[in-house]
This record gives C-alpha cells, sequence and structure tokens, in this order.
C-alpha cells in the first residue's frame, strides 16, 4: 500500500529506484502505469484518468506514447519507504535516441511483453539498448486475464532472450491490477538504487524537453552527482548557455515544487526559456558557479532523416503554416524546415523529420491544432551526389539533384530488425529483396518465432514499407529500425511530365531498377485522376531525356447534360457556381488543369485504391 | 417524364402566401409567359426516373389521382392572386410523371382552370407529354377539342431490349398509331428519344432514329441517358449489372443523330432538340432558355418570375394539405443577384441556335471568344458577322467547357 512519501531533495539514494517500462503499443504499458499510480496512492481511483500518463490526443487516439515523463511513487517494501520514479519512454522507432536517454536515466526496466502476442520487433530492439545501458531487468508477461494469454509460450521466449528462469517472469494484470503490488516489490529488490556523489559539482542529464504554453520549456532531468537547488544559475553543458532556475519539483502526479534534486532523483526544471532547442535531450545541466567541468557522455545532435515538402492546399494560408512549424519546432527539437517553392503546389516548406512516424505526427498536429489542410510530397532521404568534376552535391529534394554527369551517389542505410511467426518467412525475404535488402542473419526466439536482421536502404523503408510488411503477414510482423550508415547505389531521378512539362511534385530519386515501375505506376495513376482536356494529353515518366512510361489522356467529347428544363436550372447554375470555385483550385501544368485532389490523391500512397473507388 | 429532377435545390423558404418581391412582378409582362403543369403519377417507375412521380398505390386519399385536378386548381387561384393582374398565357406544357394517366377531361379541366384565370393568348402553344400506350384516338379528341396543340410522345427507342433495360413497357408498334391519329387530328407531335442507355449499339440507335424520322414528326428531341443518384439504373450500375453510359458513346450517338436529323430536314434549335420548322419549334421550352417567365404548378415544379426562381413541395400529399390549409406549396425559392442572372443568360442562351448576342457578355468573356473559334467550339462566321455566340456541334458536345470559359 502506499505510505508516507519521501522528501524530494532528502531522499538517500538508497533508497530510489528509477525504472522505465519497455513495451510495444497495444502491450498494455499505460494500464499498467495507471495501477500502479493508483496502488501506490498517488492517483486516486475518482481522479484516475484513463492512461493518465500519455497528454497528448494524438498520443491518446493511436494508443503511442510520443513524450516521456517521470512519476514519482511513494512505496513500502519490507518496512522501508522507498521513492519510485517510473520514467515513461517514447515508444516508436524515430525516437530511438529520446528513448536512450530515458533509459540512460533508470537502473532497471521493466520488460512488458503482452502474454497474448509475445515480444515486438521494437520492444526488442529498446531491450538491446537497455541491455547496453547495463540496465536490470525485470520480465513481465501482461493481461494474463485474456483468454488467449499462453504466458508459458511466452515466459520460455523472454526466458530465452535475457537469460533466467522461465518460472522467474512476472505476470500481472494492469487491467484488475493482479500481480502489481509483486512487482512494485520486486522493482525495490532486484533494481539497483543509483550511484553518484553528493560532494561533486552538479551533474543532472536532460531526458526530456516539453514546452508548454504557460510556463515555457520543462525540463525532466535525472540527478547524477551533487544537487540543484531553486533559485541558483545552471548551464547547459553542450552551448554554455546559462539560465535562471526559476523552479524546481517532481511530478506526482501533477509537477510539485521541491526544496531540490538530489543525487539519483528525477524531477523537472523550468528555467524561462521558451524552445526546446534551448534545453536539448541528451545535455548536461550543471551550476553556473562551481560546475561541472565534464558533460555526462551520450549528447547527439538529432539528426532529421526523412525530408518531405508541406504546401498548403489553400495558397492563402502560407502564413498559418510557417507560424504553426514556429509553434511546434518549440516543443521539437528534432523538426527542421526551410521555405520551398514549388511549380506545381505553390509555397509550402521542406521539413526534416526523425522517420515517417515523426512526418505522420507533425502532419497530423499541423492540420489538427493549426485547422490546416496540407499536401505532403513523397518523402525523401538524403542522398550525397559525387558529380564527375569532383563536385559534392547534398539532396534532400528531387529538384536539387544536378544536371551534370554523375559519378556516384550514396544513400543512407538502416539496420533493421523484423519479428515474425515463422510461416511468413518466405513472404518477409521477397518483400525486403524486393526493397533492396540484404539478409544479416536470423534467429529463432521460439519454435514458431523468428527474427530476421537486413540491411535496407532507408529510401526504401520510407515507400509503404511497413504497410506492405504488414499486408504480407496478416499484421504480424513488427519492425524497427536503426541507422547503419550509407551506401553507394545506382540511383536515378525519374521525372513525371504532362505534355512535355515536368511536374516538379512528382520527381523522385529511386534505383535505376525501379525507375520503370514507379513511372508505370506514377502516369497510370494520373491518368485516373487528371480530368480529361479538350485536347489529348501525354503523360511521360523520364530519366533525364529518356521515357521510360507513357500513358495518354484522351480528349473529352462530351461535357454537356442533354437536358436542361425549367426544373434543371437552378441546379445546373449551382453545379456551374461549383465548379468555378474548383477552378481555382485546380493548378496549371503548362496548359494542363489539374485538380489540386489529383495532386493529392497520386502523392498518397494508397492513391491506386482511392482512384478505383472514384 | 420532362418533368424536374426529384432532388430540391437549397434555397430560402417562400413565404406563406407565395408573395413576390415588387421587383419581380414588375418583370412580369418584359417576356412571354408560360404554364407548366406537373402531373406525378405514372403506372410503373421506370428505372433511370429520378423526376417527381409516383405510381398509384403509394399516395393516400386526398393527394390521387381522382382530386388531383381540383387540387391543382387551388393553385391557379393562388397564382392569379399573387401576380394581382395575370398575364396572359403563351404556352402550357403538361409534364410528369405520364399526365396521361389522367382522365383527358382532366387534363382538359386543369386547362379550362387556366384559361379562366389568366386567358390564353391567341395561337397559345399547348402541350401534353404522353405515353403511346395511354393514349387513344378518343383521348386525343377531347385533349384536341379542349385546346391541346401539340404532343409529345415518350417513344424513348424503336429496339425491344433497349426499352426493356429503360423499363419502358410500351408496345413499339403503338408509337406510329399515335402520331397517325393525332395529325389526323392536326396536333403537332414531338417524339422524345433517349442515347446512351447501357447496351445500345450505335447501330440500335441508329435504328431508333431512322424510325423516329421515318414518322415524319414536326419535332424530335433527342436526351443523352443520365444516371441519377437515387434511381433503380444508379443501383445497377453501382453493383455492375450494367455498364455506366460512356460520355465517347454518346458522343458518337449525338454526332449520328445531329447527322442523321440534318439530313431528313431537321434542324437543330437547342441541343437537345431538331424541329422540321422554326415554327414547330417547342415554344414553351424555348421559354425556359430565353430567361422568361413560366409558373410551374404542381408537386415539385419548378417556377421563373423577374429573377425569383422558386420550387413547390416535392410530395403530391404535402403538395395537397398545404393548398387545403390556404397556404403557398412553395418549399424553397433563390433570388437571383445580377451576377447570377448574368450567368444563367449565358449558360441558357449558349444551348439554343440563335446563340447569345457578345453584347450581353461582359467585357473580360469577350476576349475568350478568339480562342473558342480557333478550338472549333462556337462558329466563326456567327461570331464575325452577326456578332453572336453560336455553338458549333463540337461546341454543343461541350457546352460546359465553353461557358465555363465564357464566365469563368
Amino acid at each position: 500500500m502506499a505510505r508516507t512519501a519521501l522528501q524530494p531533495a532528502a531522499t538517500p539514494p538508497e533508497q530510489i529506484r528509477n525504472f522505465c517500462i519497455i513495451a510495444h503499443i497495444d502491450h498494455g504499458k499505460s494500464t499498467l502505469a495507471d495501477r500502479m499510480l493508483q496502488i501506490t496512492g498517488v492517483v486516486d481511483e475518482r481522479a484516475m484518468r484513463a492512461q493518465y500518463l500519455d497528454r497528448m490526443d494524438i498520443e491518446r487516439e493511436r494508443g503511442i506514447t510520443i513524450k516521456s515523463q517521470a512519476v514519482r511513487m511513494p512505496w513500502e517494501s519490507g518496512g522501508e519507504t522507498f521513492c519510485l520514479n517510473m520514467i515513461d519512454t517514447p515508444g516508436h522507432v524515430d525516437f530511438t535516441y529520446e528513448v536512450s536517454r530515458s533509459l540512460a536515466a533508470c537502473e532497471g526496466a521493466v520488460l512488458l511483453v503482452d502474454a497474448a502476442q509475445g515480444i515486438e520487433a521494437q520492444t526488442l530492439a529498446n531491450l538491446y539498448l537497455a541491455m547496453e545501458n547495463d540496465l536490470t531487468i525485470i520480465p513481465v508477461l501482461n493481461k494474463i486475464d485474456l483468454p488467449a494469454a499462453q504466458p508459458e509460450k511466452y515466459a520460455e521466449e523472454l526466458a530465452g532472450l535475457i537469460g533466467g528462469d522461465p518460472a522467474d517472469c512476472l505476470r500481472v494484470s494492469g487491467k484488475t491490477g493482479e500481480g502489481v503490488e509483486t512487482l512494485l516489490d520486486e522493482i525495490v529488490k532486484q533494481f539497483p538504487a543509483p550511484v553518484g556523489n553528493p560532494d561533486a559539482p552538479a551533474r543532472a542529464m536532460i531526458f526530456d524537453s516539453v514546452y508548454d504554453t504557460y510556463r515555457g520549456v520543462v525540463t525532466y532531468v535525472r540527478v547524477v552527482d551533487g544537487e540543484l537547488t531553486p533559485r541558483e544559475r545552471i548551464q547547459m553543458m553542450s552551448t554554455k548557455a546559462t539560465h535562471e532556475l526559476l523552479e524546481i519539483g517532481v511530478i506526482s502526479p501533477e509537477p510539485t515544487p521541491a526544496e531540490g534534486l538530489g543525487v539519483g532523483e528525477v524531477g523537472y526544471l523550468i528555467t524561462g526559456v521558451k524552445d526546446v532547442r534551448q534545453s536539448r535531450v541528451g545535455d548536461t545541466v550543471t551550476t553556473q558557479r562551481g560546475g561541472a567541468t565534464e558533460a555526462l557522455g551520450g549528447y547527439r545532435d538529432p539528426k532529421p532523416m526523412v525530408f518531405s515538402g508541406l504546401y498548403p492546399i489553400d495558397g492563402s494560408d502560407y502564413p498559418i503554416l510557417r507560424d504553426a512549424l514556429d509553434k511546434l519546432k518549440l516543443n521539437d527539437a528534432a523538426l527542421v524546415y526551410e521555405p520551398e517553392t514549388s511549380a506545381a503546389l505553390g509555397f509550402g516548406f521542406r521539413v526534416g523529420f526523425l522517420g515517417m512516424l515523426h512526418l505522420e505526427i507533425v502532419r497530423e498536429r499541423l492540420e489538427r491544432e493549426f485547422d490546416l489542410d496540407l499536401i505532403s510530397t513523397l518523402p525523401s532521404v538524403v542522398y550525397q551526389v559525387r558529380l564527375d568534376d569532383g563536385r559534392e552535391v547534398i539532396v534532400t529534394n528531387p529538384s536539387e539533384f544536378p544536371e551534370g554527369k554523375i559519378d556516384s551517389i550514396t544513400e543512407p542505410i538502416v539496420r533493421a530488425t523484423i519479428l515474425a511467426p515463422s510461416e511468413f518467412i518466405g513472404a518477409i525475404m521477397e518483400l525486403c529483396q524486393s526493397r533492396r535488402g540484404s539478409l544479416r542473419g536470423m534467429d529463432y526466439l521460439s519454435e514458431d518465432r523468428v527474427e530476421m536482421r537486413y540491411t535496407l536502404p532507408l529510401a526504401e523503408i520510407v515507400f509503404d514499407f511497413f504497410d506492405s510488411l504488414k499486408s504480407r503477414t496478416r499484421g504480424y510482423a513488427s519492425l524497427d529500425y536503426e541507422p547503419d550508415g550509407e551506401q553507394t547505389a545506382d540511383l536515378v531521378k525519374v521525372d513525371i511530365l504532362l505534355q512535355g512539362d515536368k511536374v516538379d511534385a512528382f520527381s523522385t530519386i529511386v534505383h535505376r531498377e525501379k525507375a520503370y515501375s514507379y513511372g508505370v505506376m506514377m502516369a497510370g495513376k494520373l491518368k485516373e485522376l487528371i480530368p480529361r482536356q479538350q485536347f489529348e494529353v501525354p503523360i511521360q515518366a523520364a530519366i533525364g531525356a529518356r521515357v521510360i512510361a507513357r500513358e495518354n489522356i484522351r480528349a473529352i467529347r462530351k461535357d454537356v447534360l442533354a437536358k436542361c428544363y425549367g426544373g434543371d436550372i437552378s441546379r445546373k447554375r449551382k453545379l456551374l457556381e461549383k465548379q468555378k470555385e474548383g477552378k481555382k483550385r485546380m493548378k496549371m501544368v503548362g496548359s494542363v488543369e489539374v485538380p489540386q485532389e489529383a495532386f493529392i490523391a497520386a502523392l498518397s500512397q494508397d492513391a491506386p485504391e482511392k482512384a478505383k473507388a472514384k | 417524364m420532362a418533368g424536374m429532377p426529384s432532388a430540391l435545390p437549397d434555397g430560402e423558404p417562400v413565404p406563406s402566401d407565395g408573395a413576390l418581391p415588387v421587383d419581380a412582378l414588375k418583370a412580369l409582362r418584359d417576356k412571354p409567359f408560360g404554364a407548366y403543369l406537373h402531373v406525378p403519377f405514372c403506372r410503373v417507375r421506370c428505372g433511370y426516373c429520378d423526376f417527381n412521380t409516383y405510381t398509384l398505390g403509394e399516395l393516400g386519399p386526398g393527394a390521387g389521382i381522382t382530386s388531383y385536378a381540383a387540387t391543382l386548381e387551388r393553385e391557379v387561384e393562388l397564382a392569379a392572386q399573387v401576380l394581382g393582374e395575370p398575364p396572359e398565357i403563351e404556352t402550357v406544357f403538361v409534364g410528369g410523371g405520364t399526365p396521361t394517366m389522367l382522365d383527358a377531361h382532366d387534363l382538359v379541366r386543369m386547362l379550362d382552370a387556366l384559361r379562366r384565370t389568366f386567358g390564353l393568348a391567341d395561337g397559345a402553344e399547348v402541350t401534353t407529354e404522353a405515353n403511346p400506350d395511354s393514349v387513344t384516338t378518343e383521348s386525343l379528341a377531347v385533349l384536341r377539342d379542349g385546346g391541346f396543340t401539340r404532343v409529345s410522345l415518350g417513344m424513348q427507342s424503336a429496339v425491344p431490349h433497349v426499352l426493356k433495360t429503360l423499363e419502358r413497357t410500351h408496345d413499339p408498334a403503338n408509337v406510329g398509331r399515335v402520331v397517325q391519329a393525332a395529325r389526323e387530328l392536326n396536333l403537332q407531335v414531338s417524339l422524345d428519344l433517349i442515347y446512351g442507355t447501357p447496351g445500345e449499339s450505335l447501330q440500335d440507335w441508329r435504328r431508333s432514329l431512322e424510325a423516329a424520322i421515318a414518322l415524319a414528326p414536326g419535332h424530335i428531341s433527342a436526351y443523352a441517358l443520365v444516371v441519377e443518384e437515387g434511381t433503380k439504373l444508379a443501383a445497377q450500375v453501382r453493383r455492375g449489372d450494367v455498364e455506366m453510359p460512356d460520355d465517347d458513346d454518346e458522343a458518337d450517338k449525338y454526332e449520328l443523330a445531329d447527322s442523321l436529323l440534318a439530313q431528313a430536314g431537321y434542324r437543330w434549335y437547342e441541343i437537345s432538340n431538331w424541329a422540321a420548322e422554326p415554327d414547330l419549334r417547342c415554344r414553351h421550352n424555348d421559354l425556359y432558355w430565353s430567361d422568361a417567365n413560366w409558373w410551374g404548378f404542381g408537386p415539385g415544379a419548378h417556377s421563373h418570375i423577374g429573377g425569383v426562381r422558386w420550387w413547390n413541395v416535392k410530395h403530391p400529399r404535402a403538395y395537397a394539405d398545404r393548398l387545403a390549409a390556404g397556404r403557398s406549396p412553395g418549399a424553397g425559392r433563390e433570388l437571383l443577384t445580377p451576377a447570377q442572372r448574368s450567368d444563367e443568360r449565358v449558360l441558357l442562351g449558349i444551348r439554343r441556335a440563335e446563340g447569345l448576342p457578345i453584347a450581353v457578355l461582359a467585357p473580360g468573356a469577350r476576349s475568350a471568344i478568339a480562342g473558342l473559334i480557333a478550338d472549333g467550339l462556337i462558329d466563326g462566321p456567327a461570331a464575325l458577322r452577326e456578332h453572336r455566340v453560336v455553338l458549333t456541334q463540337r461546341g454543343r458536345l461541350l457546352a460546359d467547357t465553353v461557358v465555363h470559359r465564357l464566365i469563368g
């Protein structure tokens, strides 16, 4: 049961346990966290809001956690009171670096696996990260109340992965609360207490940084050495910038100011800065006066991996988009962008993302929170193009692809891990092969589940790889990947031309062997999507001057409705008025009128189905 | 059958007494005035039809076929009150539905009410639509004696499998019989044809055109089949049971119609209408295309007077109840802005062989003329010498494009 809490800044490290929960989406992390908050008395049942920790709407709807937070919970075990800091980790492949920082703030990790589904690739990836960080792991099977649960099978799987006896695997139900108290006791028993030097200059690691409209940036830290106290100026060691410490405290479960934070403690800082870039994840906080000289290791600048053009559908929304990006940037240190112009789409921004989920989240937030309708262009990775004359060009947008004679092109590659039932090995190999993947290794996790490791070009992953993987494995496969350097490849730029005019939004960089199928696919899509014009419109896909695929939109011969009598007139005029409006949304490519909807549909990766449904 | 689509537009409410704005009433005598009478009954509903029509079993007491003429007379009285001093009627058109589902005497009774209340102009054109199976020599004689001058027969096709797809039940042989009877009674005759029915070949269509021409009516209409939302045909298309009419096929069929009809001496005077002589054109329809005034009587009927368009409640029951309560059956109306009226003038005027005086176009629109001539959409000599926008055959098929280029 819940006990009297220990006071921040006066809690000996021996009484502290810092841990996180590693789990796949849907494996019940939030429910378990809720149950812990309730059992430790931090949140009472009436005030319990389902999935308390996931604050953002998008997170809640998607059942994923983007931003981590840390909650301090009191727990009595063996007659002693402890302070448990539960650090919530983001749960997706794009946020690997943020996950690694959250893990670095912990001594232990609860490995939470759905007893009906077994471990997933992304969980496995995070488990590796946790083990690299020397975290103690407690394996836990969740949802043991489900009829489909197979705890024995998956306990074996977990024991196979981390060593130990399957019998040591805890079994809980976040839903009913069964086994959760035992888990809290085991956290105290198994996880090491933090170790640090209380007399050394203060050093705290930032593991999260969140912009709050009212308070500015809220920085979450784990104190390693020394002590942070209010009204003391602090310094960010990577930038040397100093800030006044306006407030320091812990979350339990609401922010509560404290006298300070000592060795091993986890809490938040408010300095009055307005941009998360001034308080970066992974950076070390020290005191301005008598501060540390050596930062904690592991800091890295976030590096965008995927680029896409974002354009407002209504061109007059451009200033709103700019302001919206400026606002999102306050809370997203990984978001980079610069203005871009497209002949076809007008004014927009070239935006860099950590990965595809990051792209989707940003786009969705822009549409939802700022009421924008956006078109995003085909995602592109970062290519390095070396020309015969020795010049090197960095290309994040096909339109920057140089015209001259090309010596070589390098593209980013990733190390991907796919977990799936063994019956899908063939299907996965086929997919990865078609995406230029090379198999690095394969292991059986259990009798019927495999882990496959591939090297794949990132460009192949950003283009509907995950959807293809899911559909080929009936949704059973899971994927994780991390950057793994670059490779040279035989890449070409494919342009799409309407009546001989290039449509910049449809240009893409692909492997030479894929150029033809991209050309055929895009020309076919456009043939369906672009309304017939008064004249015939040839659609061509070309590499340089060489046409590789071609379609024709035949000229329209009839558009008039045969009858127009008394009762038809209002309807007909209204239709005309609507078409006049629609005309404003037409983009001219040369002399061809292309409805904006055609751009949207052609650029969305599931467009062929939509076009057929019309 | 050439009535009004079943879905009504959005508009503002009509005052309960049906009153019109003063400005609209002032315009009443600027243009010819016509009357449209809607008869919302059919024996069966055809699969392609989205007009406001009901089979007999669908309607309850008080809204049925026997009391219909009496109900409609109430609206005639209401119209007279709203218009103050009612203008003489130049044209009357009875459409449906199948007007000839009503007893010929009922149709005459409705015409009498108009004559009594408004007066018919000398030489007024009075048309009724008719199903070839629901008229006889006797009923045609009753109509003629009662003042009807013209019948418009829903022939649709001469090819049995096409009629079957359209769910038209009439016997093709009856068409000739009725045309003959009408001619003997000195009634003008129009034959209405539909092209583009799923399964209709170009040869089938030629056969229908030739059959119609062989009967030598004064007037022929040819409409492309439109699959309207909510019809049985639309559902069949959606299920994939029949194929959606193809625009290119319809274009071929239009061109065939235009050339066969021209060879037989028929001249187009509106996109879908051809007449053997200028005075055999349907004057009532011309009214619609020339921004004139008309009152549409009956459920779902549309009216236009001086820039006000309004439409009645759709259901015969609601229509009868409103009139019984002394209220206007108007369901909604729009007061057209000058810009809307000018768009309509282009939209409608361009459909006619007379075309549109270039002078009525906005100065900006005139700059589009050269391009339209170059693209073969409008007639060059007519534009240069007569200063009129007249569609070429290609332009008739692409009339919407021409309208967009003129007003867009």
